[in-house]
């Protein structure tokens, strides 16, 4: 009951925000949400399977473009480009999964770096198609559902919180089924849960499949929002920054990645007004948090004094 | 040209290649040996090299090739105890976990790129090679500072294997190695046989770098083609070893100017990074079935 207040308080407290935010603050903050539904993603391997992965931009873009290539050259619209993001990304996670999951720990996370790098190498190998470094913007036809126009502020706002709150109630539902308490089990301890009689790479599969459907969602509903699609989403860095996310919010909490994704945009804000090195923040951040705070900020406060926390 | 001396020439082109890839990925083969710690950022500390390099160049006065020898000694003292600091600092207090010290390297990484990007600025930056000799051969001229690049590497790289095999302190890195609890046990101070790992491995990179920049360019992004070109080499010749890591840096560097002439080099790198995955996924001893 608790948690359930706690989780709809939230979405009701994102839906007010609009009302005495100004149209830049809320236009971020639909930025914030879609990225924390790519947090929230990661943070199903990584925080709740212990999969981590140095590749999940790979399934970002897959979703982006995904979404933004039939629109483009079909003229496919929000509605049906956003599952088709979503596809995309669950796939290019079944693809990976299949074969990186034969590997584990620090392998896993080369393999997942590399096959990254490969999916990024190819969309500028195939700029003719996909627009390589400068990317396409998308048609005004993909970026409008049921009469609604996506670009414009409270609609875009609406879609985001729509997607996000999605997510969010999802991934609660998730982690709270036998199914979620599969995924602990293994990344507590593999060689006992086969014991128990579960198999390892399928709940791993499986994890990293649902991962790449968020990944993909994410990916489609941020090209469509926002109407850019460019390599630079599937560089090394965006595969970070879901990690940063999830370390900095508490990996393996389900709010973690939205607490994450705020703070660090927010920083970053703040920062941007200082210096334009907000990649030297980035690299600190992730030292500090390794060192000091590896359960992150809300993985801390579960341990002291909220158990309850999902 | 004929295709003889035509293939002379990108032999002798590849060998470069080879040499200064074998400099970095023997640095980044030695960390992860020892310390079972893949420093994401080696290829950092190979640009640091360089632009150390083109600092010391501009502070030194004199003929070129006195700021060159400056600054082979002195970029990979710095840039070792840059590293030894970012040890004793972040790595130790990490206790070596191999996740944790990704996630760490990243963010050495993103550090120290932006860090110099401040310091240094955008531009790439030439440094004047020691001395311009240049040697005749029947069909076309070759840069002799090209061919010190592959004699001191190889130099570098003999010394290297001697130090590890042949003293009392190669003895103990292979010993923290083999064991890193017995090694403790037998009186071996691990934590400082971990920074010296970590400072060498940091300074051969360092070393790459000086012996690239007059060659190519000093530049802040320099740092990610050899970090990407040393982990397939590393992961090729089998991660940890020190002898597939060379015959892996040669096959590799040789095999570069080749297979650039068929592929655009984009499509080259799309193979190359596919294929390291694919060896990670099915022989992850390395392809050189060197023991781990």
């Amino acid at each position: 009951m608790k948690v359930w207040t706690l989780h709809l308080g939230l979405i009701v407290v994102l839906f007010a925000a609009q009302f005495w935010l100004s149209p830049y603050h809320s236009t971020n903050l639909a930025r914030i949400m879609v990225l924390a539904v790519f947090a929230m993603g990661y943070n199903l391997a990584f925080g709740y399977t212990g999969l981590l992965s140095l590749g999940h931009a790979l399934f970002f873009a897959a979703g982006m473009y995904g979404a933004g290539l039939p629109a483009q050259l079909w003229g496919v619209t929000a509605g049906p480009a956003l599952i088709l993001g979503i596809l995309a990304g669950g796939g290019m996670a079944a693809a990976v999964g299949l074969l990186a999951l034969r590997t584990a720990g620090v392998s896993f996370m080369i393999v997942t770096l590399m096959f990254a790098q490969a999916g990024y190498l190819a969309i500028l190998y195939f700029a003719a198609v996909t627009g390589g470094d400068e990317g396409f913007t998308l048609p005004a036809a993909a970026r409008s559902i049921a009469g609604l126009d996506l670009s414009s502020d409270t609609p875009r706002f609406l879609a985001a919180l729509t997607l996000f709150a999605v997510g969010l109630l999802v991934s609660l539902a998730l982690v709270r089924s036998p199914f979620g308490r599969s995924m602990v089990a293994i990344r507590e301890n593999e060689e006992r849960s086969r014991m128990l009689g579960l198999n390892p790479f399928t709940v791993k599969l499986v994890a990293l499949v649902l991962s790449g459907l968020y990944a993909g969602a994410a990916g489609a509903a941020y090209g469509i929002l926002f109407g850019y699609a460019g390599a630079s989403f599937a560089t090394i860095q965006y595969s970070i920054l879901p990690m940063l996310y999830v370390l900095l919010g508490g990996a393996g909490t389900i709010l973690g990645p939205f607490l994450g994704a705020a703070l660090m945009f927010a920083l970053i804000e703040v920062a941007s007004g200082v210096t334009s090195a907000y990649l030297f923040l980035v690299g600190a951040a992730l030292v500090a948090l390794v060192l000091f705070a590896p359960r992150g900020i809300l993985g801390t406060i579960r341990e002291r004094w909220a158990k309850w926390l999902p | 040209m004929a295709f003889g001396p035509f293939l002379l020439l990108a032999v002798m082109e590849g060998l470069v290649t080879s040499a200064v890839l074998a400099l970095a990925a023997a640095g980044l083969s030695l960390v992860f040996g020892v310390m079972r710690v893949v420093n994401v950022a080696h290829g950092e500390f190979f640009m640091l090299g360089a632009v150390l390099a083109w600092v010391v160049a501009a502070l030194v006065p004199g003929p070129p090739a006195l700021a060159f020898v400056a600054a082979l000694v002195i970029a990979p003292l710095l840039v070792g105890a840059l590293a030894a600091a970012a040890d004793a600092l972040v790595l130790k207090r990490l206790n070596y976990d191999p996740e944790a010290t990704i996630v760490a390297t990243i963010g050495l990484l993103y550090m120290i790129q932006q860090a110099t990007l401040s310091l240094y600025g955008p531009n790439a930056n030439p440094v004047a090679a020691p001395f311009d000799w240049r040697i005749q051969l029947p069909w076309f001229g070759y840069s002799g500072y090209k061919l010190f690049v592959i004699l001191a590497a190889v130099g570098v790289l003999l010394a290297l294997w001697t130090f590890m095999n042949r003293t009392r302190a190669g003895l103990i890195m292979r010993a923290t190695q083999v064991d890193r609890t017995t090694a403790r046990s037998f009186g071996i101070n691990v934590d400082r046989v971990y920074m010296g790992t970590f400072a060498l491995g940091a300074g051969l990179a360092a070393l790459a770098g000086v012996l690239i920049v007059p060659i190519s360019q000093a530049h802040y992004l320099m740092g990610g083609d050899p970090l990407l070109l040393s982990f397939i080499v590393v992961i090729i010749g089998g991660l940890g070893s020190l002898r597939g890591t060379l015959i892996a840096a040669l096959v590799i560097g040789l095999s570069d100017g080749v297979i650039s002439m068929f592929f655009t080099p984009t499509l080259a790198k799309i193979l190359a990074t596919l294929l390291v995955a694919m060896v990670l996924v099915f022989r992850p001893q390395g392809l050189f079935g060197a023991k781990v």
